[in-house]
């Protein structure tokens, strides 16, 4: 029953904020939706529900490992989203936070969903919600980007319900009964035709796969997070992204408990070095510090699918993987939106010395930056260490290689462009902005906070957490 | 009987899409859609047993991609003023030929798959594998936006077409793939929300090139 309430809350929320007159005082339903959901979602977090075997929606171990998190990474955006809309008062907000909200609310539901066809549903909900957030600045610009999403969104989201559609004809042709929950798809097991399940995984693949932005699907990422505001940025990346991780982590498990596991981690394992070597690779070159940002989102995503193909050490991994990403990668977002606001642009060419200009945000960037490269004691640096470990413990030489090779450029890359704005002394254009960028406890608490947790989550790990991800990896592995 | 009545739209639907491949004139290409999306809105009906959900789907599909959203690609149409579609990244006849090896290639595997006995005299899997590969071409190979959306739409109705699979065993999933028109919808949207904002002009895609490395 509260499982419900963490999709109904934020979409009343919406609709309430759709209905809501004064756009002044509008933003405040943010965190107001936020943090109800927040508490819902680590109260039943604590208290797991029973789920029903046979449910189509339920709070089972999979959601319980990721929802949280996505939860708190939307309150904490909420929070700096009331200070953004009020600077940001030229530009109507109506559409937005009743668009965030809805995207919420859809989140939840996809993380719950526990059927092929409902967690299709959902998927495709999330992604026309975010449409009018990637429109919110109105400019060209945004509408290019927008443009792009929706084209290499949508032909994802197509093929993904194709990829359903497939492996529901393998469910009827092993004689199944119509039933596609994944608990009977899974039961079903070996039943499946095979031919059908190898289709249906390669169009999943792309399918989820572009939603989460795996390379070579990846191309939208760069304009939409580069174009849209930085809490759109930090919900696509750290919660938009993590309900198709566990969509394709659900159906991996239909693919293993059919007897393919075997090739479906060979491809999760091939599609994510390719995701990180791509990112490495457009990290040495890109100057636009959210582009950056967006190809180390690529990058991480394709760590998430490794460790996704790396068996049950690997997964947990992954899990905890999404975690620190979104924490780390949620701080940076946000530091990184005050830089542009002060700067002007996002363009290492134009900006440098912001260490002078917004020395907080500044520093909240860099050590954000060194938290997402795995330099200890933050987060990303364990959960990639225990992606690391299932890789050797598995025997996966190679795959090691190329993930530490590219962890490498990757800190090359990144490290260029965050010294580079960072560094320097101020240019003049940007000292003689009309309205000066006030770092206000509004704009700078939230980042601040974020980087805090994903230093505790490295450091002081609770056990209630890594006993939800081992009970997902039971669920998943439970073939 | 029923199921030579049902290849027959099947065969009706795979020629619309050549059609939709070889055309410039950008009413021409909505009316073989719209076309496609009303025999495709038939064809559930003439299978076994329709009950309420299955006529449900056939309504919904026929409003759906047969009036609601050709009729608001016309009125894009109308809005940006432009009729056809001049420099297509892939040519017309190109694109014809390679729509047609696709729907032969099709044909020819199809037998390769394991199919049900009631579906293995059907043209339901090559027709839908033969839309799908037509959407794909269109998605790709033009560079109007109107064209782009036409070619989405194209691609869905392939999925709608292999959806008739499950129709009677899942129609759920077949219920699911009618919120794809959605996705349409807000293309559309897009379009003309962006002409009234005057963003660009031309509605050429290839003039979106602001962000790029």
């Amino acid at each position: 029953m509260i499982s419900l309430l963490l999709i109904l809350v934020p979409l009343v929320a919406a609709a309430l904020a759709a209905a809501w007159s004064d756009s002044r005082t509008r933003p405040w339903l943010l965190p107001g939706a936020g943090l109800i959901h927040c508490v819902l979602a680590w109260w039943l977090f604590c208290n797991p529900p029973v789920v029903e075997a046979g449910a189509w929606l339920g709070f089972d171990p999979l959601a319980r490992a990721v929802l949280p998190v996505v939860s708190l990474l939307f309150l904490v955006c909420a929070c700096y989203g009331v200070t953004y809309l009020r600077i940001r008062s030229e530009r109507p907000n109506r559409t937005f936070v009743a668009a965030l909200l809805a995207v919420l609310g859809l989140l939840s539901a996809g993380h719950q969903a526990r059927h092929l066809g409902l967690l299709w549903i959902f998927t495709e909900g999330v992604t026309l919600a975010a449409v009018p957030l990637l429109h919110f600045n109105g400019t060209p610009r945004a509408f290019e980007a927008t443009w792009k999403y929706l084209l290499v969104g949508g032909t994802g989201i197509a093929l993904s319900l194709l990829g359903s559609l497939c492996l529901g004809y393998a469910s009827l042709y092993g004689g199944g009964d119509g039933q596609l929950t994944f608990v009977a798809l899974m039961a079903q097991g070996g039943g499946l035709s095979r031919p059908w399940v190898l289709i249906a995984w390669v169009l999943l693949l792309v399918g989820y796969g572009t939603k989460m932005g795996l390379a070579p699907m990846h191309t939208w990422k760069p304009d939409a997070y580069g174009e849209a505001p930085a809490i759109v940025g930090a919900i696509l990346a750290g919660g938009v992204t993590s309900v198709a991780f566990t969509a394709l982590l659900r159906v991996r498990a239909v693919v293993g408990a059919a007897g393919s596991g075997a090739v479906a981690d060979h491809t999760l394992m091939a599609i994510g070095l390719f995701s990180m070597l791509v990112a490495a690779l457009f990290l040495l070159g890109t100057r636009d510090y959210k582009r950056m940002l967006a190809y180390s989102s690529v990058e991480h995503m394709g760590i998430l699918t490794l460790g996704a193909s790396l068996g049950r050490a690997g997964v947990a991994a992954a899990l905890f993987h999404v975690w620190s990403n979104a924490l780390t990668k949620g701080a940076l977002f946000l530091s990184a939106g005050n830089i542009r606001r002060a700067a002007g642009s996002p363009s290492m060419d134009a900006v440098r010395g912001m260490s002078v200009l917004t020395p907080r945000s500044a520093a909240i960037f860099v050590t954000g930056m060194f938290a997402v490269t795995a330099c200890p004691p933050f987060g990303p640096f364990f959960s990639e260490i225990k992606v690391l470990r299932a890789a050797l413990e598995s025997g996966h030489w190679v795959a090691t290689a190329m993930f530490l090779g590219c962890l490498l450029l990757a800190f090359f890359g990144i490290t260029r462009v965050v010294f580079g704005i960072v560094d320097g002394r101020p240019r003049h254009a940007a000292k003689a902005g009309s309205k000066r960028f006030v770092e206000t406890a509004g704009v700078i608490v939230p980042p601040f906070f974020l980087l805090v947790l994903s230093l505790w989550l490295g450091l002081f790990t609770p056990h209630i957490v890594t006993d939800a991800w081992a009970a997902a990896v039971t669920q998943l592995f439970s073939y | 009987m029923n199921h030579a009545h049902l290849n027959l739209l099947i065969g009706l639907a795979m020629g619309l899409n050549l059609l939709a491949l070889g055309t410039s004139r950008l009413p021409l290409l909505i009316r073989a859609m719209s076309a496609q999306g009303v025999i495709l809105g038939v064809m559930p009906t003439l299978m076994e047993r329709p009950d309420w959900r299955v006529l449900l789907v056939a309504a919904a599909t026929i409003g759906g991609k047969g009036l609601f959203i050709p009729g608001m690609l016309r009125r894009a149409m109308r809005t940006v003023q432009i009729d056809r579609e001049l420099e297509p990244l892939i040519g017309f006849v190109p694109s014809i030929l390679l729509g047609a090896g696709g729907t032969i290639a099709a044909l020819a595997l199809t037998p390769l798959l394991p199919l049900l006995p009631e579906h293995a005299n059907s043209l339901l899997v090559p027709g839908a594998l033969a839309t799908v590969l037509t959407g794909l071409i269109l998605l790709i190979g033009r560079t109007k936006a109107i064209s782009q959306a036409c070619g989405y739409l194209i691609l869905e109705n392939g999925i709608y077409l292999f959806g008739l699979l499950l129709i009677q065993a899942m129609p759920l999933m077949v219920e699911a793939g009618v919120l794809l028109d959605l996705t349409v919808g807000v293309f559309i949207l897009g379009i003309i929300v962006d002409r009234i904002q005057r963003a660009f002009d031309s509605l050429d895609t290839r003039k979106l090139t602001a962000l790029h490395e």
